[in-house]
């Protein structure tokens, strides 16, 4: 048996919880180089096994570095793990934004470290492993398993916020209630396939690649894709249930709002894919029109929403609810192309939205203030924040050659391409230009301007806190420049959930 | 007619051992009364080892009065495991009240009840068990002299004597028209009659009605968080597990083994019944203040997902009900244990006095917090793994509806265990003072944090027994 690869990358963080227990809470510094070095662990081994995949694995595709042991027997659950180019970019993304997070700053966690990063170390896990799960229930347990410490994490070092009325308990609590209710029909849903899958196989089985060669009949596929969709929407933030977002990301601390927004959001899309379209074709060609169009409330809802934030989180909060109209698109556009875009567009996301969030949280924390109105002129006392912040906003507005344009670009691409699409693709397209513009509002008042003198002596980052900047900086650039180190990837994952949505289509003839 | 007393191992281990305590406690003086506690523990414990010889025998005696199955002995490990950890945790209140140990008897003749009730092969044998256990209960509900206490005894004595006589009342119309009281027979003559019997339908529903009081299914739920919040906590928790679990052993005996020609019928008016009881419990729970009224009516959502599994009527639903019981009865007791060692120390059972709790007592906070989330079933808990059993047992049926509603409640009861969580690690402690927590109920505690934790993630050595258990009610 070869070296459990995959295992290791998730244990790591583990095994970093555990050891910080055994640490009295007073060395916060030797706790935070724990998690600091299990995390970078973590960060090299899936870099290690991207290269590896990419160089040997990617012109056969399909999963690689695969682990097998049986589980709960009598369930049919099996400890399954595997990567292949769907789920590859996200366990990158993941590691490198849980590596960064452990680095930034965030403006209470002294108090209580130790806690601090247990809990974020377990989320950590808890996050890849949706990722790296062949088999759903594996998927589902580490997908819950992220909801109680997020909450603990809001509600004792989040933050309330000055412009709106929301306190951090509210906060924690609508963002926990709105994940839980989602995936209680996430998981009636699993349920329903599970045992309808049990009769037809003769054996219980969780394995989704098993489950995506059944045939479920159209209807039932509608109604179970209805239910799942419930579930992972409300967790990519889809208009109507997106009011969690950015209230939640407003109250959590720094780490928390990078890697929710970052990667937590995308497991929503994720398991839209692997599971909705690829377990339910028929299913998805249904409701994608549906999607489509609350895609489009997405991008522009949240983009006018947050031209009229005064809170810098909350602008942020409100341009990731934006961006993820996007990936729905390309979602909803059920082509190659836009499958492609939006896993992508989820990863180049999170790569920025952790960047953002990052030094917005390294403001706040600075400065003790996150309203724009009361910033202004800081690039004069902090340059290097300055440029840093600079680069979330140009790849936030999909600059070319930072890491969002490309799969902005493909998103299009592939909505385009879908008759029935083209019009919400359009409107869509608007709000990216409407993205600009708040971000760019959001730059020039908060850096820019005449330098002010109660900011006179606060500290540019430095330190350990350029490490979070550095990696995500270094990784907006790259991918910016050499995309298809992305998206070849993902086209090698996509492929095979493309060939069954066109075979599904020539067997019921026609398109959408 | 033979009689095989080497199958009644367990029952008169039990009853000797309440015996030679109830002896040997009048030897030993006031102050150290208290210790027997250990020793009926210990026994206890030796019983339970014992037990586990008795899986695969599948027979009956006494021409079918007595049953011993996988499925009694399942229970009886069940009301075995949560004695033990019952009485480990009450030997700081018997201590307390200055060396009652009669409380630990009795205690145990509650088991011994509820042992004889999953065992019993007809209807006259299971309501002598039921009587055994319920008035046991009666005294213990009462056992503190204060007000809350006797009203709880009072209370759950008028009302349990009510529901005993109905269920009576329809064991008898059972019985008027079958002319038998030993289970099989009564499904044999049933299959012998045309149609459906109104009288044997009454004779359901009273059934029914007196056992869904025992289990504290809606609309015969009242009762419960008063009876919960007054009786010595110690109580409570053997109320809300054993007295629970073996009446749902009860039932899920008599309705599938004797009724089965009817279950078109009770599984409907089953199904309508969970629904209400997950709905009323859970929504119930979340104003409440008090954290024992608040763990009764989660107890109350609790009763409504494991009556699931006995509508599924299928060796997966009793597998899922054997299952989820054992799971919900170590976080029940791990609930309690904290709720009674914090009283202990502070007085309180408010929900806003454990403020600060993870500072006080990182080891309690951790405990209960996982037993809450396990009763709302979150993995990587055992909770939710015996919630995917439950559930998975009656899509088949049709009961699509049933699961939806269950799960979506089971977020809703996140929210008020999250209330607790909330006050336990976000807000600062009233008072610095560190919670002395005893040994014995320490012992507990880790015990069901560590089975909570390893079911959760390794189900396999709980789900064999509970496949078994599954298998003896339905052999084929």
């Amino acid at each position: 048996m070869n070296f459990p690869v995959l295992t290791t990358i998730l244990l790591a963080p583990i095994i970093g919880a555990l050891i910080s227990v055994f640490i009295p809470k007073e060395k916060s510094n030797a706790i935070k180089a724990v998690a600091g070095i299990t995390t970078f662990i973590s960060l090299a081994l899936s870099i290690f096994v991207y290269y590896i995949y990419y160089t040997q694995n990617l012109a056969v595709g399909g999963f690689a570095f695969m682990e097998d042991i049986p589980f709960i027997t009598d369930l049919g659950v099996v400890y399954s793990l595997g990567v292949d180019g769907l789920s590859l970019p996200l366990l990158l993304l993941t590691n490198v934004i849980g590596f960064s997070a452990v680095f930034s700053r965030s403006w209470s966690i002294e108090k209580r470290a130790k806690e601090f990063y247990i809990l974020l170390l377990i989320l950590i896990a808890g996050v890849m492993g949706t990722f790296i799960a062949r088999d759903l229930f594996i998927f589902f347990l580490f997908y819950e398993v992220v909801v109680i410490p997020i909450y603990i994490m809001v509600i004792i070092w989040g933050s309330g916020s000055k412009t709106k009325d929301v306190n951090k308990e509210y906060a924690g609590m609508k963002l926990t209630i709105y994940l839980l209710i989602g995936s209680a029909f996430l998981l009636a849903g699993l349920i329903w396939m599970y045992v309808l899958a049990g009769n037809m196989l003769g054996t219980p089985t969780f394995d989704i690649e098993k489950l995506a060669t059944l045939n479920f009949s159209r209807n039932l596929q509608i109604a179970i894709f209805g239910l799942m969709a419930l579930g992972f929407t409300s967790l990519i933030s889809m208009f109507p249930f997106h009011s969690w977002s950015p209230d939640g990301y407003a109250g959590a601390p720094t780490a928390v709002s990078m890697i929710h927004a970052g990667v937590l959001k995308k497991i929503g899309g994720y398991g839209l894919i692997r599971i909705g379209i690829f377990i339910f074709p028929l299913g998805a060609k249904f409701w994608a029109p549906l999607i489509a169009i609350l895609a489009v409330c997405n991008v522009l809802y949240a983009a006018f929403i947050s031209l009229a934030q005064k809170d810098m989180k909350y602008v942020v909060g409100y341009s990731s609810v934006s961006h993820m109209g996007f990936v729905l698109i390309g979602i909803a556009s059920l082509n190659v192309i836009g499958l492609n875009g939006a896993v992508a567009n989820m990863f180049a996301h999170g790569v920025m939205a952790a960047l953002f969030f990052s030094v917005v949280g390294y403001i706040y924390a600075e400065t003790k203030t996150r309203h724009i109105p009361d910033l202004g002129g800081i690039a004069h006392q902090m340059p290097r924040l300055a440029g840093v912040f600079l680069v979330a906003t140009m790849a936030s507005a999909g600059l070319p050659g930072l890491i969002t344009f490309v799969p902005e670009f493909t998103v299009f691409m592939g909505a385009f391409s879908e008759p029935a699409i083209r019009i919400p693709a359009i409107l869509a397209l608007t709000g990216i230009i409407i993205g600009a513009v708040y971000v760019l509002r959001m730059a020039a008042n908060v850096l820019f301007g005449p330098r002010k003198t109660e900011w006179d002596g606060k500290m540019d980052i430095k330190g350990s806190y350029m490490i979070p900047v550095i990696v995500l900086v270094a990784f907006t650039v790259i991918f910016g420049l050499f995309p298809s180190l992305l998206m070849d990837m993902v086209n090698s994952g996509i492929t095979p959930i493309a060939e069954r949505l066109v075979e599904v289509s020539s067997q019921i003839g026609g398109n959408l | 007619m033979n009689i095989n007393f080497s199958l009644f191992t367990i029952e008169i281990a039990t009853a000797l051992l309440g015996l030679v305590v109830l002896a040997i406690g009048l030897f030993l003086t006031k102050e150290k009364r208290h210790m027997l506690g250990y020793v009926i523990a210990g026994g206890l414990a030796a019983i339970l080892v014992y037990s586990f010889g008795s899986y695969g025998q599948n027979t009956s005696t006494m021409d079918g009065m007595f049953i011993v199955d996988d499925f009694a002995v399942f229970f009886k490990q069940l009301f075995l495991i949560a004695a033990v950890l019952v009485i480990l945790t009450s030997t700081v209140y018997v201590r307390k009240m200055g060396g009652n140990y009669e409380f630990y008897v009795i205690t145990l003749v509650a088991a011994l009840g509820m042992m004889v009730l999953v065992s019993a092969g007809d209807l006259l044998t299971l309501y002598v068990a039921l009587e055994t256990m319920t008035i046991s209960f009666y005294i213990l509900a009462g056992y503190k002299t204060d007000l809350k206490s006797s009203e709880a005894g009072v209370k759950y004595l008028i009302l349990g004597a009510v529901s005993s006589g109905i269920l009576l009342y329809g064991l008898s119309l059972v019985y008027g028209m079958t002319g038998t009281f030993v289970i099989r027979d009564i499904a044999e003559s049933i299959k012998q009659m045309d149609g459906l019997s109104p009288a044997i339908l009454v004779g359901i529903i009273f059934l029914l009605s007196g056992l869904g009081f025992k289990v504290s299914l809606v609309p015969f739920h009242m009762w419960s968080p008063d009876v919960y919040e007054g009786a010595p906590t110690p109580v409570t928790t053997f109320l809300a597990t054993g007295s629970k679990a073996a009446s749902f052993a009860a039932l899920a005996r008599i309705l599938i083994e004797a009724l089965p020609s009817y279950s078109g019928q009770w599984t409907y008016i089953l199904a309508i019944m969970a629904a209400m009881t997950m709905v009323i419990g859970n929504i119930a729970a979340i104003p409440q203040t008090n954290i024992k009224r608040m763990l009764a009516y989660s107890s109350i959502a609790q009763a409504g997902y494991i009556i699931t599994g006995i509508i599924a009527m299928s060796s997966a639903g009793i597998k899922a009900v054997a299952f989820y019981s054992m799971v919900y009865v170590f976080a029940t007791i791990g609930a309690f244990a904290v709720v009674i060692t914090f009283s202990q120390n502070t007085g309180s059972e408010e929900i806003k006095d454990y403020a600060g709790l993870a500072q006080r007592s990182p080891f309690m906070a951790a405990v209960l917090t996982v037993c809450l989330l396990s009763m709302a079933g979150m993995p990587p808990l055992a909770g939710f793994v015996g919630k995917l059993y439950l559930f998975s047992s009656i899509v088949n049926q049709g009961y699509l509806w049933l699961v939806i509603l269950g799960l979506v409640m089971s977020m809703v009861s996140v929210y008020y265990y999250l209330l607790v969580v909330k006050a336990m690690y976000m807000n600062d402690p009233v008072s610095g003072t560190p919670i002395k927590v005893p040994v014995g109920t320490n012992v507990t505690l880790l015990l069901i944090l560590v089975l909570t934790l390893v079911l959760g993630i390794y189900a396999e050595p709980l789900s064999v027994l509970a496949n078994m258990a599954g298998n003896a009610i339905f052999p084929f």
